[in-house]
Parts: structure tokens; sequence; C-alpha cells
């Protein structure tokens, strides 16, 4: 029982910060909504004993994503006050029927999509077993990720201190 | 031995951003056109290397590599590209900062297409397609302008689209088939399995976002024309080709059972993508936004070759993969020397370009007519290919259209030829002269492939480079 209301718990925090992430007016808050939606995955998956695609999940989708976006946002144009309420409005206007229709489908996929089979899941013990003996190729592409991420961060973030710096830089380089 | 191809970048890579005292971004070009270079003698000279044996160190590692001529095809054209965009980010990078950054990237950007060109695992492909794909957002907004960054923003959006369908879909097939190898998933299809289907149908959803296909093409315009040239011109060589398009070629060479619903769903999308990136390259004023409406075209073709769903067909696909390469490079390495003389990319304000840039304008001509599918060049082979490929599944109508939107691709390159290149000298063309070297060298390079292989094409089967028509008799 304990363990159903936990799964409850973490299911409706994903939900909230997906929808967070989907209705934040702040894009930054959005990223801040999306990396608590992967960390709620990453738990999920953890509780399924699948403890190698949590591992991916966290790293990649949580972590080198995230941090991807948020450089990305920060060598963005900044909005006014006043467009940010707007957006967050008529994002909302548009977007209304997600959280339902997200519900909707989980159930019918749950309920009546997929079939009852058996699903071989890698428990704690395999991970091991799996990167280092099994999976070695996908092992490099994650570091190769990691690399391109790491790469990625020094050269947005360079910017961003450019655009601190030298506030009039990217319009002279947009021609606004 | 497959697995060099692997692990050299990444060796390179890290070797290259050591901390050495005085190193220049000269060294980063080299180790680059080094790597070029031995994909290009590695896609040639791969059965001779592959008999070579294991490296003993190597053989310890289950990276589960497979090469065979669609895989040569991937490398020589990898090999082609990278080449071109280092020499144009050579020449169009001022700072020496941002060379050597791009280099980086370019390397890890080789490092994920190596890897999903020689991969046999679904899962193994996700995961490099998403290399190269990080490596991508990065590069386009290499030069920090707004332009840019929105670019890789909104590839980055749909992309991450495309990675959660594409990871559903390996789950599905996990679930369903067991595994996820080709093996596996085509034993399940055979086995009539509709999860194992849905999976696969899924999953080739997520590489049509990749690939840029309509109606999944919102991304690709702004990405190709924002992005710096040198980027653009790997971008629409090669990236989205190795990350999407590539992998629509493999299941239906390796894991696609003849299905007639999976081939309609290529046939449209082909049709449809042809017809509305001919259409949308017709109204452009920018020469690299029409460049990109006109390789989400060029896509089109790839994608209806394969809906004919024979082996044929599957040639066919490649070859105009090969042939799209190359020229599509081509045309952005030029639109790259005439932004770097003219400083825009307007094509209103380019009139009578030709006369002052005459090498330059030559090539493009070159391109052009390769992709229109004029004889000799080689776009005329592959697109013959395809329209005989869908003719012989009795795909007529399909055909008729392909050869129509043929001559619409004719019509804008010369409206775009007429408004760019000829007629009388405007007045900002009026002081400039031709490109630099680092422009001309890789833009003859690439004209010269388009010439040879199109004028040798009847004798293509019988030289080393069979493997670009996966060693297969033509049709005739």
């Amino acid at each position: 029982m304990n363990d159903y209301i936990i799964d409850i718990v973490i299911l409706a925090c994903l939900v909230l910060s997906a929808v967070w992430a989907v209705l934040s007016p702040r894009l930054l808050r959005a990223v801040v909504g999306l990396a608590l939606a992967s960390v709620c995955v990453t738990i999920v998956l953890f509780r399924l004993d699948s403890p190698l695609a949590g591992v991916f999940e966290l790293s990649v989708c949580a972590g080198l994503i995230s941090a991807v976006f948020i450089s990305t946002i920060s060598l963005a144009a900044l909005e006014t006050e006043e467009s940010v309420v707007q957006t967050s409005k008529e994002r909302i206007r548009r977007y209304w029927f997600l959280p339902p229709l997200l519900l909707l489908v989980g159930v019918a996929v749950t309920q009546l999509a997929l079939p009852d089979m058996p699903v071989q899941a890698i428990t704690g013990e395999g991970v091991r077993e799996v990167l280092w003996n099994q999976r070695h190729l996908d092992l490099l592409g994650q570091i190769a990720v990691l690399l391109a991420g790491a790469f990625g961060v020094v050269v947005l973030f360079k910017g961003f201190e450019t655009r601190v710096d030298k506030g009039i830089e990217i319009k002279e380089t947009t021609g606004k | 031995m497959l697995a060099l191809l692997v692990l050299v970048p990444i060796a390179v890579l890290l070797l290259m951003n050591l901390p050495w005292r005085g190193a220049r971004s000269q060294a980063y070009t080299m180790g680059v056109l080094a790597l070029a270079f031995a994909e290009i003698f590695a896609a040639i000279a791969l059965p001779a290397l592959v008999g070579v044996g294991e490296i003993p160190f190597l053989s310890e590692l289950r990276f589960g590599l497979v090469a065979d001529d669609l895989t040569r095809v991937l490398l020589a054209s990898i090999g082609v590209v990278v080449g071109a965009a280092m020499l144009v980010g050579q020449e169009s990078m001022k700072d020496e900062r941002q060379r050597c950054n791009f280099a980086s990237l370019l390397i890890v950007s080789i490092t994920g297409m190596n890897a999903t060109v020689l991969l046999s695992d679904f899962f193994s492909l996700y995961v490099f397609i998403e290399v190269t794909a990080v490596a991508s957002f990065i590069l386009i907004a290499l030069d920090r302008g707004v332009l840019a960054v929105e670019g890789a923003f909104r590839y980055l959006v749909l992309s991450a689209v495309a990675t959660a369908l594409m990871l559903g879909a390996v789950g599905l097939m996990l679930m369903s088939a067991g595994d996820t190898t080709f093996d596996a998933v085509r034993s399940g299809l055979a086995g009539g399995t509709s999860l194992v289907r849905l999976g696969l149908a899924v999953f080739m959803l997520g590489l049509f976002i990749k690939g840029g296909t309509v109606p999944f093409h919102a991304w690709l315009p702004g990405a190709y024309s924002a992005a710096p040239p040198a980027v653009s011109v790997l971008l629409s060589g090669i990236v989205t080709k190795a990350s999407g398009i590539y992998a629509l070629i493999r299941i239906a060479w390796s894991v696609y059972v003849p299905d007639e619903q999976i081939s309609l769903v290529l046939l449209v999308v082909g049709t449809v993508s042809i017809i509305v990136g001919a259409v949308a390259a017709m109204g452009q004023t920018d020469l690299k936004r029409m460049y990109a409406y006109s390789s989400i075209s060029q896509v089109g073709y790839i994608v209806l070759a394969l809906g004919a769903g024979t082996e044929l067909g599957v040639v066919a696909a490649t070859f105009h993969l090969f042939n799209h390469s190359i020229f599509k490079s081509l045309l952005f390495v030029d639109s790259a020397a005439i932004e770097s003389r003219l400083g825009t990319t307007d094509m209103t304000r380019m009139g009578g370009i030709g006369g002052k840039m005459p090498i330059t304008g030559t090539t493009a001509s070159i391109a052009m007519l390769s992709a229109a599918g004029i004889p000799p060049f080689a776009g005329f082979w592959s697109k013959l290919l395809i329209i005989i490929a869908l003719w012989k599944s009795a795909h007529i109508g399909f055909a008729v259209i392909a050869v129509m939107a043929s001559m619409l691709t004719l019509g804008y390159f010369l409206v775009m030829q007429q408004k760019a290149f000829f007629g009388k000298p405007s007045i900002e063309v009026g002081a400039i002269g031709e490109a630099s070297i680092g422009y001309l060298v890789p833009a003859i390079a690439l004209a010269a492939i388009t010439v040879l292989a199109g004028v040798l094409f009847p004798f293509l089967l019988d030289s080393s480079c069979s493997f670009l028509l996966l060693g297969k008799a033509l049709p005739w």
C-alpha cells in the first residue's frame, strides 16, 4: 500500500512539473520544471528496477540537456514583464487541454493498449554487467555526449559573459 | 578494426584539447582534415581493411559494429563533407578560439556519425544520433548571434520530440521483440507482432523529424540559414542525412519487410516533401534559405525512392543521398564564398555576381544542374534510378510527380541563376572579386566529384567505387 502511495505521489510530481514546464511564463523556470520532470522519471525508473535507464535519464536529460537549454536561454533576448505575462496567458489559453489529455493517454495506454507482458528489468546488480560487459559502445556514446555538452557549456557561457560585458553586441550582429 | 573509426576521432579530440603550449587552430584544422581523408580511404579500402584482422585490445571491446556497402557510401560522404566544412571554417571564422571550438565539435560530430553508420542496434543508434544532435545544437549557435541561437533552440526543441519518440520506440521493440538489434526486430516483424510494427513506425517518425521531412521541417530553414557558413555546409551536406535519412535507408535495407502500409507512408511523406520544399524554395529571396528548402525537396526524393519497397529503390535512395551530400555542400560552400565577398546572402543584392566570381558561379551552376537532374551530372543518374524504381514497382503516379517536381527544381534554380549570377552587375557587386582559395579548393573538389560521378557513371560498377550503387547491377 505504501509503495502504491509513493508511486502516486511521484507520478503527481511528474505531471505537475511537466505542466509547470509547459505553462511557466519564464523560460528559465520552464527548464527547471523540465529538469524536475526528468528527475521524477528517473525515480520511477529506479523504482521499476531499471537503474541503467535511470542513470541515462538523470545524466543526459536532467543534467546535460537542461544545462544546454539554460545556456541557450542565457543568450536569448530578454522579454519585458508585460510580454512575459501576455505569453503566459496566451499559453494557458492555448494549452489548457494538455494535462487532461496527458492523463487520458496515460490511462488508455496502461489499461487498453499495452498487453500484460513480462518485462525483464535490469536490476542494480546487472548494471555493471550491462555497462562494462555488454554495451561498451553505448558507454562510449554517453562519454561523447558529455564531451559535446562540456564544449557547449564552455562555448555558450563564454557568449553569456560577452553579452553581459558588451550588452550591445547581440543587437549589432542581428542588425536590430 | 571497425572500432577504430569510432575510437580514433575521440582520441584525436582528447589529444588536440590537451593544454599544448603555443597550440594554434591550424593544428586543429590538420587534425580534422586527416580524419576526413581517413574516412574516404576507409570507405574505398574497407573490405581489405576488415580482412587485416583484429587488434588484440580492440577485440575485447563488444561494439557489435558491422559494415557493408551502405556504410561505405556514408563514410565517403562524411569524409568529403567534413573536409569541405573544415576548409570553409578555417577561412570564414576569424576568431582563433572559435575555429578550435568548431574543429572540436566537428570531431564529436564525426564520432557520432561514424558510429551511427556502423551500428546494428536500435538503442545504440538512438544514442549516437543524439551525440551528433548535441554537437549540432552547439555548432548552430557557435557565433552567438540571436538568429543562430533561435535556430539552435528550434532544432533542440523539435529534436527533443524526435528523441522521445525514438526512445519510446526502442522500449516497445525491447518489450515485444525481446531485444533491440536489427536481427531481433526483423524477426519480430516477420513473426507478425503488431507492437514491433508500432515500435518501428514510431522510430521512423522520429527519423522523419531528424531528417527534416514535411511536415516536420519547421526547424530546418532557420537552422541552415542562421548557422555560421561552415556549419551550414556540414548540416546540409551530411548531419541530417547521417542522423535521419541514413537510418531510414538502413531500416529499409536491413530490417524492413515489404509492407504496403509503410511503403504508402514513405511515398506520401516523400511526395509532399518534394512539392512543399520546391514550392517554398521558389518564394525565397535569401540564398541559404532557398538551398534549405531545396534540401527538404531533395530529401523527399530519397524517402520516395524508399517507398518503392524494392532493392532498386534502396540503391537509388543511397546514390541520391551521396549525390545530395556533394551538390548541397557545394551550394553552401559557394554561398559562403559569396557571403565572404558581398557580406550578405540576399539574392536581390547579387545581380551579375557570376561575372565577378566566375569559378564560384560555375561550380554553383554545376551543383544546381545536378540537383535539377540534368545530364550528365551525377544527380541525373540518381533521379533516373528513383523514377525507374517507382515505375517498376507500379507506382507510376509517384514517378510522374517526381519528374514534374524535377522540372520545378530546374525552374527555381534558373530563376535564381538569372537573379543572382547573370545580368548586369549591381552597384554593390561592382567592386568585388573572386573568392579566396579557402573557398575555391572545396568548391572545385566537390564540383569535380559531381561531374566525374555523372560522366563516369556507366563505368561505376566496374570500379573501386561500385559501393556507391551497393554493388548491385543497373536496371538496364
